[in-house]
């Protein structure tokens, strides 16, 4: 990697190649700040015939270089840099999910515990894991060693046993792996990467396991204590095998980690980057999505216990929008996905409608009812991801607690989600069908229907998925990133103001107060209501809720609260519909009450 | 960009075609360039190192890890039978010995000092690599496997299911919008490739199952009919590897579709003859799209090949097929290709086409919403 000078870099050009197409964009230095100017795609070029991935890169930063008046690319091809005048770029940076990503396989001693942390691992570095394999995962060993022999993971991550423990075990999921001797996904001279982070004594031991078919590097126990996850060499480890093994093995890719100035980072990865620097900076909760065809990846960083943030990743690999659309109708179940569609409609033919989606992927909604459904299969999609999301980052497992006279009562234990509804300030959006829906209105209410945020929560989308290239930026140039994130990256839809509890429906739930600028208004919102209110984009007001008996805004039961909510493309949310969020049970009733909220919120204007 | 680019499947009376058969580790070659090939003739072989058996010793002997060494009657490397002693504790004074005896055949192939475990490798599992393709082979590819090219007809279906397969044409429907059911399924259709036209039933498929056919190819099924048959409901299009009894291809999507009426002439014109097909069907990176392939005889290689239809630029007149509802299925030709973006009943902007249908009447659709069919 060269070094580098923060100060005189004005010109930052970043591409994203994903599986199908390569996003570039330049940030320039306008008046003194880092702003993002121009955009440009080409399809990625991975694949035969091309089996060249700069020629994708070339192709979209030549596009940004017509919009821009810059010439990036010279005459053989290759990015310029330095920048002198109109032309090149100071530093060029670039992620990839080419290929399908990094697939991974991971191991650990207990599935809740060891194996678990090496999940979390290879999920932070922007791993999809293709499977956990762990002592007590209730197969047998022959039907793991078989596991291991289907599966054509790019890495594997070993983990297990704390430093000074018990050596025995982890060294048998070792000898597990070696007889399997699993296959890589990339040609028959590719040497599989193994990564070990487990108990430092069982090292030498394990290295004796291995045969040169494995590429062992041994890195700091990721579990060193129970009460401890030390993920940073893990996750360092494996960006330098994805680096020194998968990318030097993907096509073009030797060309391209010549020309980047910081090290290629899996995309995913890099959104997390992007996130977990934005809540540290800002001391925020944040959660992040991204709903893509095949995939769906939420992103986490929480404080749970005040002394740090944590951040978690989790891919849910079978809900996507096209790809994975007809596997999210069979997991959430046609009925859950119809109770957001306001209108009848024949099961059947939309049965057949999700698998012609499934097997023509880019095609899009022509009509209204057509939008309608879509939009209600990505609010399950969301919420099952959510769920998945929830159930995986938790505390530690398997820790010892120490529990007091007043914890008598207490039902807590280890393993509880840190993903806290109330306690989340910031949810971002992105993915097509949240990004590219036709009104904002409709992806704030697709978000607020799936991951249900209570108390006060802004919600953003990030405008053209520019989130990965600033999440390598952020390793180079933090300052860059952020004014970056803050000014063009987000779009704003403004705050969601929800009660937590459940009521009768047209029973009070709450009063409010607002007072801004551009707002004041006071009022008071039934259980089961909705109400939209005019904040728009770079406006705040104070809102002061005195919350009905049994519902709560972060201050506790029927407590009165008093924050300053910000404004946005769609406005200010008061949600009254009490959390968990429920719908009639009966279709009609349920129609009725869909449509209730449609027309408030102006969801679907022609409908 | 002022041109679309628009996917279509390959339907084409002749084309060179070429596979590449590879086997998943390496082993050996077993043709060389210039041979001529049958689809049904293995091309390379390898053997597969055989399942593992772990058995933790030192568990079933009940004793430290470090001992199971000395136990041990075989070393590593030694070959074991089922039935033969394994292992066994030296005892109290020399009485009172433990003995395992192997319940699986194989070779010894760890032994391990830290956990006791004992690995028990069976026989290599031979694999073998057919030629798939009825042709020449162009390219050898050392100790991977070969590189087969031929003339043929080819037809790219939508989405298949099960694996590849080999059988003769047989026509059961008489025209392209005829539903292919179970009374049209007999029993001299057994190990033959059979071509039916619109929707195919889930008992038209069972019926060909328990006839013995090959293969089923036809215009459209019923998501239901396609759950009833593989008993779950598909959640991802990543297929092929199914042991339904048979491999199906449909050709144009799910509902009551027909199929396209070249394709439809196109099998029949080559009824009778010889074909290779795999439903293997892969919607992600890397699309994989089931197909139907059949060799020409020399007569039909004599013939003047016919256009190819694949993906191409969106042109005035221009056929093509409208893939979402709510036009879907519909067949027209392109009738403008207004530069500007249109705002869609759904609300959204995107480029669109206007599509003339034989009736005269037109329709806007969006570009994303077409694909290029036969000229």
């Amino acid at each position: 990697m060269k070094s580098l000078d923060p100060n005189s870099i004005n010109v930052i050009l970043a591409t994203d190649c994903g599986s199908t197409t390569t996003k570039a964009i330049l940030i320039e230095k306008v008046d003194g700040v880092y702003r993002q100017t121009h955009r440009g795609e080409a399809p990625t070029t991975v694949e035969e015939p091309f089996a060249d991935v700069t020629i994708g890169v070339v192709n979209a930063v030549t596009e940004v270089a017509e919009l821009a008046g810059r010439k990036l690319v010279d005459e053989n091809g290759r990015i310029i840099h330095p920048a002198k005048g109109k032309d090149g770029c100071d530093i060029y940076i670039s992620t990839s999910s080419a290929g399908g990503g990094l697939q991974m396989m991971v191991a650990g001693v207990v599935a809740e515990m060891t194996a678990a942390s090496a999940k979390r691992a290879a999920l932070g570095a922007g791993a999809i894991v293709m499977d956990v394999i762990a002592s007590n995962d209730k197969r047998r060993p022959h039907e793991q060693i078989q596991r291991i022999r289907e599966l054509r993971p790019d890495m594997i991550l070993v983990s297990g046993g704390t430093d000074g423990g018990n050596t025995t075990q982890v060294v048998q999921i070792a000898e597990l792996i070696a007889p399997a001797k699993p296959q890589p996904r990339f040609g028959t001279e590719y040497t599989m990467p193994l990564i070990y982070a487990g108990n430092k004594d069982a090292g030498p031991l394990i290295a004796k396991v291995f045969d040169e078919s494995i590429d062992l590097k041994i890195v700091e126990n990721l579990r060193p204590v129970l009460e401890r996850e030390n993920l940073g060499p893990a996750r360092d480890a494996i960006h330098d095998m994805f680096l020194e093994h998968v990318m030097a093995h993907a096509p073009g890719y030797d060309k391209l980690m010549g020309w980047t100035h910081a090290p290629i980072m899996p995309t995913p990865g890099a959104v997390g980057n992007i996130l977990q620097t934005i809540a540290e900076r800002q001391n925020i909760n944040v959660v992040g999505v991204d709903i893509g065809g095949a995939t769906t990846d939420v992103f986490s960083v929480f404080d749970p216990e005040g002394n740090g943030k944590v951040f978690n990743r989790t891919v849910s690999a079978n809900l996507g929008m096209s790809y994975s659309i007809s596997n999210v109708c069979a997991e959430a179940g046609m009925a859950n996905v119809l109770r957001w569609v306001h209108f009848d409609m024949d099961e059947r033919e939309l049965r057949n409608r999700v698998k012609n989606k499934m097997i023509r992927p880019t095609t899009i909604p022509q009509t209204q009812e057509a939008l309608v459904f879509e939009q209600a299969v990505a609010r399950e999609a969301l919420r099952l991801a959510y769920i998945q999301h929830k159930e995986f980052a938790t505390t530690l497992k398997g820790v010892q607690q120490q529990r007091t006279v007043g914890d008598t009562f207490s039902q807590e234990v280890g393993g509880q989600s840190i993903v806290n509804n109330m306690t989340l300030d910031l949810l971002v959006a992105s993915g097509g069908v949240l990004s590219h829906a036709p009104r904002m209105h409709q992806t704030a209410m697709m978000l607020i229907d799936a991951f249900e945020p209570e108390g006060f929560t802004t919600l953003a989308k990030d405008s053209i998925f520019m989130m990965p290239h600033l999440g390598v930026l952020a390793e180079v140039h933090p300052q860059a990133a952020l004014e970056v994130f803050e000014r063009d990256c987000l779009i704003y839809l403004g705050t969601c103001v929800a009660a937590k509890g459940l009521g009768k429906p047209g029973k009070p739930c709450f009063t409010y107060a607002i007072e801004g600028s551009t707002l004041n208004e006071k009022g008071e919102i039934a259980f089961g209501e909705l109400k939209l209110l005019p904040l728009g984009p770079g406006e705040t007001a104070t809102v002061s809720i005195e919350p009905a008996r049994g519902f709560d805004f972060g201050a506790g039961p029927g407590k009165a609260v008093k924050r300053t909510a910000k404004g946005g493309t769609v406005g200010l949310i008061l949600d009254g519909r009490g959390r968990p969020l429920a719908l009639p049970e009966e279709r009609s009733a349920c129609q009725a009450t869909m449509g209730k909220w449609v027309k408030t919120l102006n969801l679907y204007p022609d409908s | 960009m002022a041109q679309a680019y628009t996917p279509g499947l390959k339907v084409t009376n002749r084309i060179t075609h070429r596979v590449r058969r590879i086997l998943p580790i390496s082993g050996h070659v077993l043709v060389k360039v210039g041979d001529h090939v049958n689809s049904r003739d293995s091309v390379a072989e390898t053997h597969m190192p055989g399942d593992v058996n772990p058995l933790n010793m030192a568990n079933i002997l009940s004793m430290p890890p470090s001992d199971v060494h000395e136990c041990m009657l075989k070393k590593e490397g030694d070959p074991i039978e089922v039935g033969e002693a394994l292992a066994r504790t030296k005892g109290v004074f020399g009485l009172f010995k433990t003995e395992y005896k192997s319940k699986v055949a194989g070779t010894v192939e760890t032994i391990s000092n830290v956990t006791g475990q004992v690995i028990i490798r069976g026989p290599s599992l031979p694999i073998s690599v057919r030629a798939y393709l009825t042709g020449r082979v162009v390219e050898v590819l050392p100790r991977e496997g070969c590189v087969i090219e031929s003339e043929v007809s080819l037809i790219q279906g939508i989405f298949g299911i099960g694996g590849e397969a080999f059988g003769t044409i047989r026509m059961a429907c008489v025209s392209h919008e005829h539903e292919l059911t179970e009374d049209l399924i007999t029993p001299d259709m057994k190990d033959c490739i059979v071509v039916g036209g619109a929707r195919v039933t889930d008992t038209a498929i069972r019926k060909a199952v328990k006839v013995g056919a090959a293969g089923v190819i036809a215009g459209g099924i019923d998501d239901q009919d396609l759950k009833e048959f593989l008993g779950y409901d598909l959640g991802v299009a990543i297929t092929g590897s199914e042991r339904v009894g048979l491999t199906l291809v449909i050709t144009e999507g799910f509902g009551e579709i027909a199929m396209a009426e070249r394709t439809f002439k196109l099998l029949e014109s080559r009824k009778g003859h010889d074909a290779s097909i795999n439903g293997a069907t892969q919607i992600r990176a890397g699309v994989m799209r089931p197909e139907i392939v059949i060799p020409l005889s020399q007569e039909e290689l004599r013939r003047e090949p016919e256009s190819n239809v694949e993906g191409g630029l969106l042109e005035i007149g221009r056929p093509v097929r409208i893939i979402r509802d709510p036009y879907f299925g519909l067949i027209g030709s392109v009738h403008n290709l207004p530069p500007q973006q249109h705002v869609l009943g759904s609300g959204s902007k995107a480029r669109v086409l206007e599509v003339k249908f034989d009736s005269g009447e037109t329709v806007i659709v969006p570009r994303a919403n077409v694909e290029l069919i036969e000229g």
